[in-house]
């Protein structure tokens, strides 16, 4: 089933970890397999932010295969040595779990080359490249996930998340939603629903150079965008065409670095309820994670099939 | 009793586009006797005073302790309920077959209302998917904007929104009315089998798609016709029917209901009628 909630605060910053947490735990029951966050943080602007992983998340759960920790020390390791031979330089680094870290990188170049490059360690994975762009996700529910990476104190301007019912791919980091819009700084999508034309467009995808990380459906709608941006569609554009090019059932956000945005298929097949007003817009799979945050009486509504809108910051 | 099989029935309903409603059998007998109708109590429901009201909040309650409570005030024979603090929590007043004046101050969220018998309701807010799912009879209200399957299913009453609806509004309905004052979207009426529903503003792509008998009544622009949805004209009887409805749901006011598109299906299902008991209560 899968549960989606996305806002964005217009002029102005606010506490989008703690928001998009409490959005989050009120679809719990939508999906409690993990969930993932996409915070647009005030940060700098300066460095990039690269989130990745070493391994996976072996706990309860889990259908990872279980590994001796002292491998994800190696591959940390390599992926240094790596980054020394791009010639990026490491500003600042954390380890946020045995197997995720949060790195600040000075790097001017080409940022395909760079995540081909990091990505050639085995089992790492870059979770997100990104200015603002922190992109966490886990196994566990909302408030589990935002207490183990701290996310309640993250100030920013918009934010995506999900809570994820596994159901076409395992209960694992790499399978868990938001998804990185490789090779895009700044860009991430969740989705609820189902891709049915999933094999078709990643085999042409990936014949044109695009990388896929997991073999869940909704990583498809992350490289379809980045693909149609890629060769110089506007993010509104990709996602206009995502309408026809996808098939399937789906109601997804997608974020970049100043905006936020909805589609929805043209059977409307799945749930959004959106509240919109001059400084805010809140959505998710369902009113109660819009009221979690904005309790008091306000007007929502359900978009359209085949609508897609999208919002500056 | 009222006849049910007199040719100026059978004419009237044909006039209205229904051209396969038939009342026939001892369900529709029960339905049309006013004092049967009127009098009829489930087992096990309450002699509720309108004019005896309290407020109940549920903000600190889940569904099922919410709908135990109004069950609990029934039974104290409270006729008029307000229930605060709903914050788009699921299933609020479900199940209720029995009279009472329901009102909700603030939204709902999935299957609001559902499975209902006789109260009246109205929600000061917005509804999500499938409110009404079921609805035998009474009255619904929505002062603002509903979720897709709005009215799914529903065999009579009258489910009225002020605002616009989602997708798939009155999927498989079976009697009753469905006045909406705003915007529908797609699929509006697919595999609707009686009744009427009204959209005074514009419906999506598919309207009627593989509708199987029904009205459908649309004031702004229409996406597209579905499988089996076709135009019909119009009627003195339907504009009757339309100008008394709208004032019953308090929206379209001065609204021309003549300049309306008018939509039935085109497509006679074999032996449908024998089939499927029509949008009365006691066929339940």
């Amino acid at each position: 089933m899968c549960g989606i909630a996305g806002l964005i605060h217009r002029g102005k910053s606010s506490n989008v970890g703690e928001e998009l947490q409490s959005m989050l735990q009120a679809l719990k029951h939508r999906g409690p397999d993990s969930t993932g966050y996409a915070l647009y943080a005030k940060n700098d602007g300066q460095n990039f932010i690269m989130r990745f992983k070493v391994g996976e998340n072996v706990g309860e759960g889990s259908t990872s295969v279980n590994e001796d920790v002292s491998v994800y020390d190696e591959r940390k390791k390599l992926v240094d040595k790596n980054l020394s031979d791009l010639g990026a330089t490491i500003v600042k680094e954390e380890k946020l779990t045995p197997y995720s870290y949060r790195y600040e990188i000075k790097y001017d170049k080409d940022l395909m080359e760079f995540s081909k490059k990091i990505e050639s360690v085995d089992m790492v994975e870059i979770l997100s490249i990104g200015k603002s762009l922190e992109l966490i996700k886990d196994l566990g529910d909302a408030k589990t996930v935002c207490e183990r990476y701290n996310l309640d104190k993250v100030q920013g301007t918009h934010g995506i998340g999900h809570a994820r019912m596994a159901t076409e791919s395992g209960v694992d980091i790499k399978s868990a939603h938001p998804f990185w819009g490789y090779p895009f700084a700044d860009v991430a999508v969740v989705h609820n629903g189902q891709l049915t034309n999933y094999w078709n467009n990643r085999r042409a995808l990936e014949n044109k150079g695009m990388r896929f990380m997991s073999e869940c459906d909704s990583e498809l709608i992350a490289v379809f965008l980045a693909e149609k941006m890629r060769n110089g569609a506007t993010l509104e554009e990709g996602m206009k065409e995502s309408l026809t090019g996808l098939d399937g059932v789906f109601t997804y956000f997608v974020a970049t670095k100043d905006s936020l945005g909805m589609a929805k298929d043209t059977m409307a097949a799945k749930p959004l309820v959106l509240y919109e007003s001059d400084d805010l817009v809140a959505m998710g799979s369902e009113e109660i994670a819009i009221r979690s945050i904005l309790p008091e009486e306000i007007t929502t509504y359900d978009p359209f099939d085949g609508e897609v809108k999208v919002w500056q910051i | 009793m009222a006849n049910l099989k007199t040719s100026e029935k059978k004419t009237k309903a044909q006039s209205m586009g229904m051209h396969t409603e038939v009342l026939t059998g001892k369900t529709q007998q029960k339905f049309f006797n006013p004092d049967e109708a009127e009098n009829y109590y489930y087992w096990g429901t309450y002699d509720v005073d309108f004019n005896k009201r309290t407020d109940l909040d549920v903000k600190d309650m889940d569904c099922k302790e919410a709908n135990k409570k109004i069950d609990e005030l029934m039974s104290e024979g409270y006729g008029t309920i307000v229930i605060k603090n709903p914050q788009g929590k699921h299933s609020l007043g479900v199940g209720i077959l029995n009279k009472l004046n329901l009102i909700f101050e603030g939204s709902l969220g999935y299957f609001g209302v559902g499975s209902i018998d006789g109260p009246l309701v109205r929600v000061n807010g917005r509804v999500g998917w499938s409110c009404a799912e079921n609805m035998m009879a009474g009255k619904v209200v929505i002062e603002k904007n509903a979720g897709s399957c709005f009215g799914a299913a529903i065999r009579g009453g009258d489910l009225i929104c002020k605002g616009s609806v989602g997708a798939r509004t009155g999927i498989d309905q079976k009697g009753g009315s469905i006045i909406v004052g705003g915007d529908a979207g797609a699929f509006t009426g697919f595999m609707m089998q009686r009744g009427r529903i009204v959209i005074l503003g514009d419906v999506g792509i598919n309207l009627g798609d593989s509708m199987y008998d029904g009205t459908i009544f649309v004031g702004g622009k229409i996406g597209s016709f579905g499988s089996d949805a076709i135009e019909a004209p119009m009627t003195k009887n339907d504009i009757d029917w339309l100008n008394r409805k709208l004032k019953v749901a308090e929206i379209g006011e001065n609204f021309d209901v003549s300049k309306m598109t008018k939509i039935v299906a085109g497509k006679k299902l074999w032996n449908y009628d024998a089939l499927e008991p029509t949008e009365k209560k006691g066929a339940i």
